[in-house]
């Protein structure tokens, strides 16, 4: 290689200028978050972010639209995430980093039990903001859920998830069976009686169509009717050899067996698109599966879907809370609207535009008589509230979630391979020991 | 660079002529002027290479939780003998084994046929390599989600082609051989354009003159690519095999992007060292366990590519010897 003489000073000077340039990048990232907390005190404009999974319904109910206009000044940015699993993930991810927090942040119910006890430290006390006076707002459950043992609550409660069957009328008139929502409701008052439907449903369905969806949510939606599922009171993990994981297993293995589920894995494109072809003829339906229903069959299942009370009695499925982490920027604000959009008039306005179920005691009052057009008038608040207020108040424990996501796990193994129920059993025990570490 | 030192200038051709500075002045400079032309990648190397390297080390020592970032517990080498006992571990590893295989062996040997095609002289020739390296240039979310289409139970192209043919449908998804396949089949068709341009750069340093002479003799073209292309492609394969290698075992995208899934299908059926350390680390938030199986993952690495190296160089000497004993 040759190089001109005269070269290596300025070489130097350009290898040393790009060195400097690559220390001075790698130093620079590390002052600019100093400032962040400041917005606290600042009167002028602000920018809120919002952080969800799912689909809450305040953009669709206009519900930022108008606390902008109650507000000027407040801007309202929010970000979405389709699976919980994957939102959740990320939450995590930027917890343990201490960035990219959003001003409020949602957590489902299957969580909230991790956040009370392991990270109550990266959550703002909305006590200092005064939220101990909502406290005769919402249902005492939903209420000491998010709170500490020390007093701290580090939530507020959007909605709860009273369960309910929604069904297609029009696959059932085709395969025989009575559509009226009463009748249905006596004819499968227990699950042996609506697996029973199932088969009949199964000699004269139309093609391609099944009785199910998939029986992780049978699974799923028996588990909810239960007061004590995976944990104990005093927070020991049963799920083994707890009674209500072994009937709502044993009843899902039977379903699977007699062939009754369409065998799609809930919350996937395949699932998605089965909304509007009719694949499957019932859904067990907590209460914000009406707007993941009416977002995915949309135009193509107005006047076709029907909503009727649940095998087996009430229970409840999911529910959520808006929360401020402490790395949030505008805290002040953040609690300042979480305060407004889960107040029972917002938390109604959410019901009867989405379906998502109020945890406002107030709210509830408000919505006993409403009827949903797209649901063939079902009378969902009616429904949905009997359930609501029948359901069981719930154990919660640290790893709810994750163990309800490897049980649904091996149903699919039963379901879609074959697998022999016992081997899936033993697989979906091993695979929570591995999650739970 | 050879040396370092500039070389020293030449002796006065007179005596008049004053002596030229000293050395020592301009040479300091130009001796240090490599170091700081490598310093910004060692720089860069030290920060995210080394350091995360270690500090993975570090963490896999420990019980670490990403939830609890404070609270490490010591747990000395118990990590790492878990993985012994941990029947989704040797799931992982043997998944990764047999996609390795099923992906590279495949890849590599259609590389091969391919670039011997074009080594001829072909009309739009560059248009064929350009359009052998569009797979490469494909991002792996998009080509994993058009392939799950493809591969997908009721709807898939390839289940109704397969249907035309009177097969029945396979089950892409949850079958253990069809989705390791199925996943198998997207890194061939995004890794196979690239292998094939190297294999052509390869083949075209091979001299002319040993094809011709090769024809003169009256060798067919077959035996001309056995006997001519394959031993003058030797390095070639050699570098394909070993990053090829490399990129089986940290294979990671396309078998999370199939079904979406961190476990790899509802049994584990295709779920990779690489997707298992992800779901420990991400998906369950136990950290610790994720960086013993990194550090698994790495010496997995080292040990392969050495064996790869030492298998090829003993080959290589035994045929030198082999070749001079015939001499």
């Amino acid at each position: 290689m040759s190089i001109p003489r005269t070269t290596p000073r300025a070489m130097v000077r350009l290898g040393a200028v790009a060195l400097t340039g690559v220390l001075l990048a790698a130093c620079g990232s590390g002052s600019g978050s100093g400032g962040a907390s400041s917005g606290d005190a600042a009167g002028g404009d602000v920018t809120l972010t919002v952080d969800l999974f799912g689909a809450f319904g305040y953009q669709e109910s206009g519900l930022y639209a108008e606390y902008e206009q109650l507000h000027p000044g407040v801007k309202i940015k929010q970000t979405d995430t389709e699976d919980e699993q994957d939102y959740w993930k990320s939450l995590q991810t930027r917890l343990a980093g201490g960035g990219g927090l959003a001003d409020v942040q949602a957590v489902e119910v299957g969580r909230i039990a991790s956040v009370a006890q392991q990270q109550a430290g990266k959550f703002v006390d909305l006590n200092q903001y005064g939220a101990g006076a909502l406290k005769g707002e919402f249902a005492p459950a939903k209420w000491s859920a998010a709170a500490t043992k020390d007093g701290k609550v580090l939530g507020l409660g959007t909605d709860v998830g009273p369960e309910a069957m929604c069904y297609r009328r029009d696959l059932f008139q085709a395969a025989g069976l009575p559509t009226d929502r009463t009748e249905l409701a006596a004819r499968w008052a227990t699950w042996d009686g609506y697996l029973e439907l199932g088969r009949q449903y199964k000699e004269k369905a139309p093609a391609g169509s099944a009785w199910l969806d998939s029986v992780g949510s049978l699974n799923a939606v028996m588990v909810g009717q239960q007061k004590e599922r995976y944990y104990d009171a005093s927070g020991a993990l049963v799920y083994e050899n707890s009674p209500a994981v072994k009937a709502a297993w044993d009843a899902s293995v039977k379903a699977a067996g007699d062939g009754l589920s369409a065998k799609l894995d809930q919350w996937s494109p395949p699932w998605n698109q089965a909304f509007a072809s009719g694949s499957f003829a019932t859904l067990p339906c907590p209460a914000w599966m009406l707007g993941y229903i009416k977002g995915q069959a949309a135009d193509a299942g107005q006047g076709k879907w029907d909503v009727a009370k649940l095998p087996g009695g009430a229970g409840n499925w999911g529910g959520s809370y808006l929360a401020v982490p402490s790395a949030a920027k505008h805290k002040k604000e953040a609690y300042e609207l979480i305060k407004w959009l889960t107040a029972p008039e917002q938390q109604t306005k959410v019901f009867r535009k989405q379906g998502n179920f109020p945890s406002a005691t107030g709210s509830i009052s408000q919505i006993a008589d409403a009827k949903d057009p797209y649901f063939s008038d079902a009378p969902i608040g009616r429904i949905f509230g009997d359930a609501a207020e029948q359901a069981p108040v719930q154990v919660l424990g640290l790893h709810d979630k994750d163990i309800a996501d490897q049980i649904n796990n091996a149903l699919s193994e039963v379901e879609r391979k074959g697998t022999a129920p016992e081997t899936a059993w033993s697989n979906a025990k091993k695979a929570v020991k591995n999650a739970l570490g | 660079m050879p040396s370092a030192e500039p070389p020293a200038p030449p002796a006065p051709l007179t005596a008049r002529r004053p002596p030229r500075p000293p050395a020592r002045r301009r040479g300091r400079p130009a001796a240090l002027s490599p170091y700081a032309f490598l310093a910004p990648f060692f720089t860069l190397f030290a920060a995210f290479g080394i350091f995360p390297l270690l500090y993975t080390a570090y963490v896999s020592l420990y019980r670490a939780e990403l939830q609890t970032p404070g609270e490490l517990e010591w747990r000395g080498l118990g990590n790492y003998t878990a993985l012994f006992t941990d029947p989704f571990f040797w799931t992982a590893l043997r998944n990764t084994f047999t996609i390795g295989v099923l992906s590279t062996v495949p890849q590599l040997l259609m590389a091969l046929g391919l670039a011997h095609l074009l080594n001829y002289r072909l009309r739009a020739r560059t248009f064929f390599r350009t359009a052998l390296l569009l797979p490469y240039a494909t991002s792996v979310a998009a080509a994993s989600l058009i392939f799950a289409q493809l591969f997908g139970h009721d709807f898939g192209l390839v289940n109704r082609l397969l249907d035309l043919v009177g097969i029945h449908p396979v089950d892409w998804q949850n079958g253990t051989a069809a989705s390791q396949i199925a996943v198998s089949s997207i890194v061939v068709w995004r890794w196979t354009g690239y292998n094939t341009l190297i294999y052509l750069a390869g083949m075209q340093t091979i001299p002319a003159e040993l094809y011709e002479s090769a024809e003169v003799d009256g060798a067919s073209r077959l035996r001309q690519f056995l006997h001519v292309t394959l031993p003058g492609l030797r390095p070639t394969i050699v570098f394909t095999s070993i990053v090829s290698t490399i990129g089986a075992t940290q294979l990671f995208g396309e078998p999370l992007l199939f079904e979406g899934s961190m476990s790899g299908g509802i049994s584990h059926q295709y779920q990779t060292l690489g997707l298992y350390m992800y779901e420990q680390g991400w998906g369950f938030f136990h950290l610790g366990r994720a960086a013993a199986i990194a550090w698994v993952m790495f010496l997995l690495i080292v040990v392969l590519v050495g064996a790869n190296a030492s298998f090829s160089h003993r080959r290589s000497v035994r045929r030198r010897t082999r070749k001079e004993a015939g001499r």
